[in-house]
């Protein structure tokens, strides 16, 4: 069996670095180290098929014997899959913790008082937008040459950015 | 009867997703759950009967012929593993629909929960009864992405934290399962096991040893053995307690099925006996010492989880039929001992609103008939004779003293030792939460509580719970179970010796899958 040395360099590369980054702390690194040893495995599954050829497809009855070996690339797409859906498992998770983290045990109680609060902000982003709408208008209407004045005015009072939603509680319905 | 194999899969995975449909119907819901997992414990039990008359059942999924397709395969060892699973699973289930009724369903998603648990069931199956090696990464992969569905229910706080340990862990084991299926590969060109059997052995000795050793390695963080046990006592016991009694009795058994499968089949003549023997004594003692030290019974259980484990590995290091089959007497016994002691120490929890020691008490009054199914269960796992768990020990030392050798006398030594201090602490449990009167529980002092570590993530709150007549029943069927593999012991191990019979010669294995010869 002949194998790739780019290949297999890479792959060792991914490696250790998918692995001395899963040993951080921070829970988002930890993800990235996984995506990188996965994907070092997924290099390993390739690797393993040997030397490369011509695309597994059989036209007609003979079998081309410069042909690669499909069976790894289909476990490869099958890891693959799955490391997807446990990435983005983990994702939800990591960002769980991050909301837990930001408002401790008291973030699930909290949900109401703040739901009401990025309602406020919005309305109040929505009207001071109006506003300036109408201001914008009046200015257009009163003469066409003051309109670089009117675009400084505007982003001297740029809309309030608002918190991301408030997740729902979990998986509960 | 090949045709009922696929079912097996098919049944909880259809289940699931129509569990996930009815998801607003909590009714249908349940009786889908119910009904997917009453059949599968029917089709295993018919299954059971016919392979152990008929031999092995294999089919090819799709008609590809292996080594092309995949195939599924049926042993005495598969039937019995899935049906023991089934029954569990079906138990646990129903648990928890009582505790659901009970609650009104607040406290945990029910239209989650029973999707997710079909699936976690469904891989658990595909897992045993997978005839080639990615087949069974792909059960585990299913099993273990449920898992972490289950264990991160709600998303609080502290399952959250331990959540993420425990998935990170599996990460690395089912990465480490991946690369040892690509060398796997790369060395014989070939995945499907019965192939495995017959060119493996084949192979130069130093390469067998990497494979074997990779394989044993990922299998073995799924199984919890000693050290890379260190994952489990802390994440079990976050759970809400149907899931514990769940992963408790079966997912490291899916790991140590997998060990047994992979090497009494392609690595039968592993140099790693004393390697195995080792960790397997580490196991036995490090996990029942942790054991002694948990003040809360939910930890003092996974300890005691991690370190029988022990025997099961001393089972495969010993590796002749009589220790083989011992070991698969003793998963069984393990898995509903297991199970049916986490579900009791849910019932605790909610007659007594903590499963910490030191706020337990009085028990015996307030809740007789917990108090018997806990007594009985602690006197099952800690090995007092007649109970299966004393046939069961006393059945691997035998082989232990037929094989002979210095290691494996200290290893049963060690053994009977892990039996008393598992005796020790299931019955100081008993004594301080049921015997103690409830009114000594203020200014309690005694040696056996002096050296008791609470649970880091206790909080200290009492909070009791009512009981549906469903739990107690779920729970006690359990029971029954347990005692049933007592009384029927001499059949139960007469098949456990086929079995082991069968896993011992590769070449029946070999045989069920090519009958025209391997290609």
């Amino acid at each position: 069996m002949s194998a790739s040395l780019t290949l297999v360099v890479l792959m060792a590369v991914m490696y250790a670095a998918g692995v001395y980054i899963m040993l951080e702390r921070s829970l988002t690194r930890v993800l990235i180290g996984f995506l990188l040893v996965g994907n070092a495995t997924n290099l390993l599954i390739f690797i393993m098929s040997g030397r490369p050829g011509s695309s597994p497809i059989v036209t007609g009855s003979s079998l081309d014997d410069t042909m690669v070996d499909p069976l790894p690339q289909v476990l490869m797409l099958t890891a693959i899959v799955i490391n997807f859906g446990v990435t983005a498992l983990l994702l939800a998770l990591i960002y769980r913790s991050w909301w837990l983290a930001q408002l401790g045990d008291e973030g699930d109680t909290l949900t109401d008082e703040h739901a009401a609060e990025t309602e406020e902000s919005a309305e109040e982003t929505f009207r001071s937008t109006n506003e300036d709408e109408d201001a914008l208008q009046a200015s257009l209407d009163e003469s066409e040459s003051n309109e670089s004045d009117t675009l400084d005015s505007l982003d001297a009072n740029p809309p309030t950015g608002s918190m991301p939603r408030v997740p729902g509680e979990g998986g509960r319905r | 009867m090949n045709t009922l194999v696929p079912l097996i899969v098919m049944i909880p995975l259809l289940g699931a997703a129509t569990a996930l449909v009815l998801g607003r119907r909590r009714q249908l819901q349940i009786g889908v759950s119910v009904l997917s997992l009453v059949s599968v414990v029917a089709i295993s039990t018919v299954l059971l009967v016919l392979v152990d008359i008929h031999g092995t059942a294999v089919i090819e999924i799709g008609g590809w012929q292996p080594p092309w397709g995949i195939v599924l395969v049926v042993d005495r060892l598969s039937a019995i593993m899935v049906l023991i699973s089934a029954l569990m699973l079906l138990g646990v289930l129903l648990f928890a629909v009582g505790q659901g009724i009970v609650d009104g369903d607040r406290d945990a998603p029910v239209s989650i929960f029973h999707p997710t648990y079909l699936v976690l069931g469904a891989g658990l199956f595909n897992a045993f009864i997978a005839g080639d090696l990615f087949n069974m990464y792909v059960g585990f992969e299913m099993l273990l992405s449920a898992s972490y569905v289950l264990l991160t229910l709600g998303g609080t706080g502290a399952r959250i934290r331990v959540g993420v340990t425990y998935i990170v862990v599996s990460l690395v084991s089912s990465i480490l399962f991946l690369a040892a299926i690509a060398l796997v590969y790369g060395a014989t060109g070939t995945v499907t096991m019965a192939l495995l059997a017959e060119r493996i052995p084949a192979l130069p000795g130093d390469v067998q040893l990497i494979l074997g050793l990779l394989l044993l390695l990922a299998f073995s963080v799924k199984a919890a053995v000693f050290p890379l046990s260190f994952w489990l006592p802390d994440s079990y016991p976050t759970a809400p307690a149907p899931v514990t009694a769940v992963f408790a009795g079966l997912l490291t058994k899916v790991g140590v099925y997998a060990i047994l499968r992979t090497q009494t089949l392609m690595f039968p003549d592993s140099p790693l006996q004393v390697p195995l023997l080792i960790v397997a004594g580490l196991t036995l003692l490090v996990g029942i010492m942790g054991a002694l030290a948990q003040a809360d019974i939910k930890r003092m259980l996974s300890f005691t989880l991690v370190s029988h484990i022990g025997y099961l590995m001393l089972g495969i290091a010993i590796g002749t039929p009589l220790a083989i089959a011992a070991t698969i007497y003793y998963v069984v016994h393990h898995i509903t001992v297991q199970t049916t002691l986490f579900l009791t120490a849910g019932l605790i929890e909610r007659t007594g609103g903590t499963t910490s020691l030191s706020r337990l008490g009085g028990l015996l009054k307030s809740a007789p008939f917990v108090a018997g199914i806990f007594f009985l269960g602690a006197l099952n796992l800690g090995g007092i004779p007649p109970f299966s768990g004393f046939l069961g020990k006393l059945a691997l030392f035998q082989a232990g003293v037929a094989s002979g050798g210095v290691l494996i006398y200290i290893l049963i030594a060690a053994g009977a030792l892990t039996s008393l201090l598992t005796l020790y602490a299931l019955a100081r449990a008993w004594n301080m939460a049921f015997w103690r009167p409830k009114k000594q529980l203020a200014n309690y002092s005694s040696a056996m509580s002096a050296s008791l570590q609470e649970d880091p993530q206790d909080e200290g709150e009492v909070l009791t719970k009512k009981l549906s007549p469903l739990m107690i029943g779920a729970t006690s069927a359990m029971l029954l179970l347990t005692l049933g593999l007592t009384v029927f012991a001499g059949p139960i191990f007469e098949y456990t010796a086929r079995a082991a019979a069968d896993i011992q010669n590769p070449s029946t294995y070999i045989v069920a899958v090519f009958p025209n010869g391997t290609p």
